[in-house]
């Protein structure tokens, strides 16, 4: 453990001239901006489909281009992340009429399988910016965005329902502005948590951008320069060494991002850690520690100390918080009640349009059969969590219960968890071409490819956060085999259990879309069920059934949350917190 | 510090504070009808124990949380929203923990919208003031509790406040640093220099009121409300070893222990034991407050006095001996008086013979007698257990309960009453709770 210890006011000047870090970091952030004005400029060149489709080129000397379009699409998709959950998380927390309505829109939201969308965000993109690749790269990074941003809003409404009550007192007892609270507690308070978050969704959008890189809507196929439509183009050629080039070059990007963009970031973000005390073990990052050492970094940000304190003054100006006399009683209920006819008149309409739309285009009997192969896919999700619980929980309890493997083990966990599945499924397909397997059955493997991850990865973490004494106490009774699993280890690692398993049926309903359809070169492989139906809606245009698809599969998520996980959390929250 | 000239720079006029109880079932008073006002130059000090509503009514002054009636003028004015003219320091010391201590005392000045320039050179004077100079930029995990709540008070007392707040600022410390903080604070208020005008302080610890205050206002319990106020005639700095002093700590201790008491000026006026008037009058079983006490803690302390041998103790002295907070002195002796284990009376705990046997014979008898003594005077529990033993099953819901508890204090309270009534009866083997389906039941 580094305990830092107090600074003495010499010791804060740091000795003038110019270190090695500081010709690190000068010359990083030069590099960057080159490869950025490189790489963005390729966004703004000519589309006009379907004559004029940039051609992707299967040399790998390409695919370090590729790539690197690919990644400022998951950062410019972050980006517009971070943004919506200020807005939305703030709006939520702040007004009561907005949290009742927001917050189970966010749960909704949550629930509908994102890769469902992309026929009509890319139809609707295409349509906003006429003969100009940006619509189609606004279509892709939008579906990142709606597997990120969800995720995000909800962890910083909760931590700022959450606020300690003491800090919250002191702001408002030295009168902070509006927008100082904001700066100064709310986004602090809830950092830590929305990084993490961030950090995990932006490794789930991976899968969304190779998904979304490469697609056929309405009868025409449509190409975005990036490493996934890289990889549906040698799937189409059959290509092999260029899908291994592939592989390797996504397990760089992610491995690079990590090390230069998301450790730097979680090590900064320990300083906002609410305890008064610092951690006992605090994230560590060598990109962060060369950015300290710098001078240039620090010169850099007083640069910039005038202009921020302009826009603090300015932005302070919108008002303070007040402390107002409670509505009376009457008013309060008569607004209550006002606002809960009004929401229910709204969801009453919605609900009301919908019916009307699917009975008449595409009647009774289709309703009946979507919701039959709804089942079908619900069946392959289930299977899937149950067989890689079985398998994963032991492994994960294993590496979790010994602490030196879990600090290895989880960060690769994890990159298992980034890496976008897809990437798998040719060789997964051509194994089933080869060896004959019902994609039936081989599409629940698909689906594990990427979902599996997150049981393990929470299986580590749950067993890791079993107390010690817990567990010499087991050894000390004599708890072995099955009474162990049944007395310490399941009530241990239940509630991490549960969060894997939100995680991983999530992310196997959306994977459903892309893999109930597999293809190699010209043969297709197609599987009885509601993603295959989805895909193949989209693929011709069929509006009512991309509608009907899509909340066929909302209402199974969230019906299967509400049945099902919640319940399971609560059993976690109450019974087996730790 | 003698104004010849009594200005007022906050006064709390006729003020009132109720929560609404959920579901609709009423209201919950907590403060009622009080008056109390700060004047230039002076320290004051509301006393209480808690549920007195003493750090209510200062969030109150503070205009953090607005009054249900009445009025609070500051600096002339009457307040809407957060007091611009006090500087509050909190318990809890509430730092921001991302800020380092420059940046936290900055804090209120940069609301303010001081400039940079300024703003660093008023937050380094304060800094040097409570004698935290070489701490600037080291953040608040960095340091002890003692120096965490010198930041909160150089905070405070940067923007330079009419009157400055303190929310029991030392309760958190351990007792040698709250020692020397204390004593800092008042040596520079003493010196005459002090940045803010007057001071006061919400304590429930007796001594810390005498020694820093001029005049303790003394709070009552249920609802809260004013009882009276103390002069502390003593010449700054207040000597703990002046008979003067010891005599007003232990008029305190009187007044404190006997809620029934009047409150007078000083303590010249013997006190007389009256009974609070609606104590006599017919009320719900489960209005009669349990204090949150375990019942270890209950025979601990009936064990320590007994073996001191003498059969009464002064409180003050107790206090100092535990090295036991005030307030959770005060819970366990309610608690001991509840159920007739001792008496309080004139600041001194006597243990009765009843209490005597309880505390000294075998774990079996005194299971028994605890559940004597609770069927006896804990009528919360006694009216539980009966009506579980009027049912078939012997079973109940808890919710059933909770629902009529909830008709007489404010949720989370109701919640602390059940839970304290569940553990009491536990012990005495009245009735057991099953917190998985949140059944009542008699085994």
């Amino acid at each position: 453990m580094i305990q830092r210890m107090i600074p003495a006011p010499g010791s804060l000047r740091r000795p003038m001239g110019f270190g090695l870090a500081d010709v690190a970091v000068i010359l990083g952030a030069l590099l960057l901006l080159a490869l950025v004005a490189r790489v963005g400029a390729g966004a703004f060149v000519a589309f006009v489909p379907p004559r004029n489709v940039p051609a992707i080129s299967l040399d790998p000397r390409h695919l370090p281009y590729y790539a690197a379009r690919s990644t400022l699409r998951m950062l410019i998709a972050l980006a517009a992340s971070f943004a919506f959950t200020f807005a939305y998380g703030y709006a939520a927390a702040r007004n009561r009429y907005a949290e009742r309505m927001l917050i189970p829109l966010l749960d909704i939201l949550q629930s509908v399988p994102v890769l469902g969308f992309l026929s009509i965000t890319v139809t609707g993109f295409i349509a906003l910016f006429p003969g100009s690749l940006l619509g189609l790269e606004a279509a892709s990074i939008f579906a990142i965005f709606t597997s990120q941003a969800w995720n995000m809003a909800f962890s910083f409404y909760q931590s700022l329902r959450t606020l300690p009550a003491d800090l919250s007192e002191a702001t408002a007892a030295y009168g902070l502005p509006i927008w100082q609270r904001f700066i100064r507690l709310e986004v602090p308070a809830g950092m830590i948590g929305l990084v993490w978050n961030a950090m995990m969704s932006f490794g789930g959008g991976w899968f969304f951008l190779a998904a979304s890189e490469a697609i056929s809507v309405l009868n025409a196929q449509y190409t975005l320069p990036g490493i996934g439509s890289y990889v549906a183009a040698a799937v189409t050629a059959r290509d092999m060494p260029a899908l291994g080039y592939a592989v390797l070059t996504m397990a760089v990007v992610i491995v690079a991002l990590d090390q230069l963009f998301w450790r730097p970031v979680v090590a900064w973000t320990d300083k906002f850690r609410l305890e008064q005390s610092s951690a006992a073990e605090p994230p560590q990052s060598w990109m962060y520690d060369l950015i300290r050492q710098s001078r240039v970094a620090p010169m850099f940000g007083r640069l910039f100390t005038p202009l921020g304190d302009f826009a603090t003054a300015a932005l302070s100006s919108l008002g303070a918080i007040r402390v107002g006399r409670e509505l009376s009683e009457r008013t309060a209920q008569t607004v209550e009640r006002l606002y809960n006819v009004l929401l229910a008149l709204t969801v009453g309409v919605l609900v009301v349009v919908a019916v009307h739309f699917i009975l008449t285009t595409v009647g009774l009997s289709e309703f009946g059969r979507v919701m039959w192969l709804g089942a079908l896919t619900l069946t392959r999700v289930m299977v899937l969590l149950v067989f890689a619980s079985l398998i994963w929980t032991p492994i994960g309890v294993a590496i979790g219960f010994n602490p030196r493997l879990a600090r290895i083990s989880q960060p690769v966990a994890l990159f298992l968890a980034s890496f976008p599945a897809n990437f798998i499924f040719p060789f997964a397909t051509l194994a089933f071409i080869r060896y004959h397997v019902s994609i039936n059955y081989g599409s629940v493997l698909l689906m594990a490819l990427g979902a599996q991850w997150y049981i393990l990865f929470n299986s580590i973490a749950g067993a890791s956060s079993i107390p010690t004494d817990l567990r010499e106490m087991a050894d000390d009774v004599g708890l072995r085999g099955r009474q162990r699993w049944r007395r310490l280890i399941i009530p241990g690692i239940f509630s991490s259990w549960v969060t894997g398993g939100i995680t991983a049926s999530g992310g196997a309903w959306n994977a459903s879309i892309v893999s109930e359809v597999v293809t190699w070169g010209s043969s297709t492989l197609t599987a009885t069920g509601l993603g295959s139906y989805i895909a193949a809606a989209t693929t011709t245009g069929d509006w009512p059934r991309i509608t009907l698809g899509v909340g066929m599969m909302s209402i199974y998520v969230v019906g299967v949350n509400r049945l099902l996980w919640r319940r399971l959390y609560g059993i976690a929250e109450k019974k087996y917190h730790l | 510090m003698s104004a010849t000239i009594t200005e007022t720079l906050i006064a709390v006029e006729n003020c009132s504070k109720a929560f609404p109880l959920p579901d609709g079932k009423g209201e919950f008073t907590v403060l009622r009808d009080v008056n109390v006002e700060v004047n230039r130059g002076e320290v004051v000090a509301l006393l209480g124990r808690s549920g007195s509503g003493k750090s209510t009514l200062l969030r109150i002054m503070a205009g953090l949380i607005p009054a249900s009636n009445g009025t609070i003028v500051s600096n002339g004015v009457p307040l809407h929203g957060p007091n611009p003219d006090v500087g509050m320091v909190f318990q809890s010391f509430a730092l921001l923990p991302w800020l380092t201590v420059i940046e936290n005392v900055e804090l209120g000045l940069e609301a303010r919208g001081v400039g940079r320039t300024e703003r660093t050179k008023r937050a380094l004077r304060a800094i040097d003031l409570v004698g935290l100079d070489g701490f600037e930029s080291a953040y608040p995990k960095e340091l002890s509790g003692g120096m965490k709540q010198r930041v909160g008070f150089a905070r405070a007392l940067v923007v330079e406040p009419k009157v400055l707040f303190l929310d029991e600022p030392f309760s958190a410390l351990d007792v040698l640093t709250a020692e020397n903080l204390r004593g800092e604070i008042d040596d520079l208020w003493n010196a005459g220099t002090f940045p803010a005008k007057s001071i006061l302080i919400v304590t429930h610890n007796i001594e810390e009121a005498v020694f820093l205050a001029d005049r303790v206002i003394v709070l009552g319990t249920n609802p809260g409300r004013v009882r009276g106020q103390v002069i502390i005639d003593l010449v700054r700095p207040h000597r703990r070893n002046d008979e003067r002093f010891k005599v007003l700590v232990e008029y305190l201790y009187t007044v404190m222990t006997n809620p029934g008491a009047d409150v007078t000026a000083g303590p010249s006026v013997a006190v007389s034991g009256a009974v609070e008037p609606n104590a006599a009058a017919k009320i719900s079983p489960y209005a009669r407050a349990l204090p949150h006490v375990r019942v270890g803690t209950i025979s601990g302390l009936l064990e320590l006095i007994v073996e001191t041998g003498e059969s009464s103790l002064e409180l003050a002295h107790l206090s100092e001996r535990l090295a036991l907070p005030m307030d959770d002195l005060l819970a366990i002796l309610d608690a001991a008086v509840l159920l007739e284990f001792a008496t309080v009376a004139d600041g001194n705990v006597t243990i009765t013979e009843f209490g005597s046997d309880y505390a000294t014979t075998t774990i079996l008898r005194s299971k028994d007698l605890f559940r004597q003594a609770v069927l006896a005077h804990a009528p919360i529990i006694a009216t539980i257990a009966r009506t579980l033993t009027e049912k078939v099953n012997k079973t109940m819901r808890a919710d059933f309960f909770l629902d009529i508890l909830d008709e007489h204090y404010p949720a989370d309270e109701a919640k602390r009453q059940f839970s304290t009534a569940v553990e009491w009866a536990r012990y005495a083997e009245l009735f057991e709770y099953d917190a998985d389906e949140e059944l009542l039941y008699i085994a």
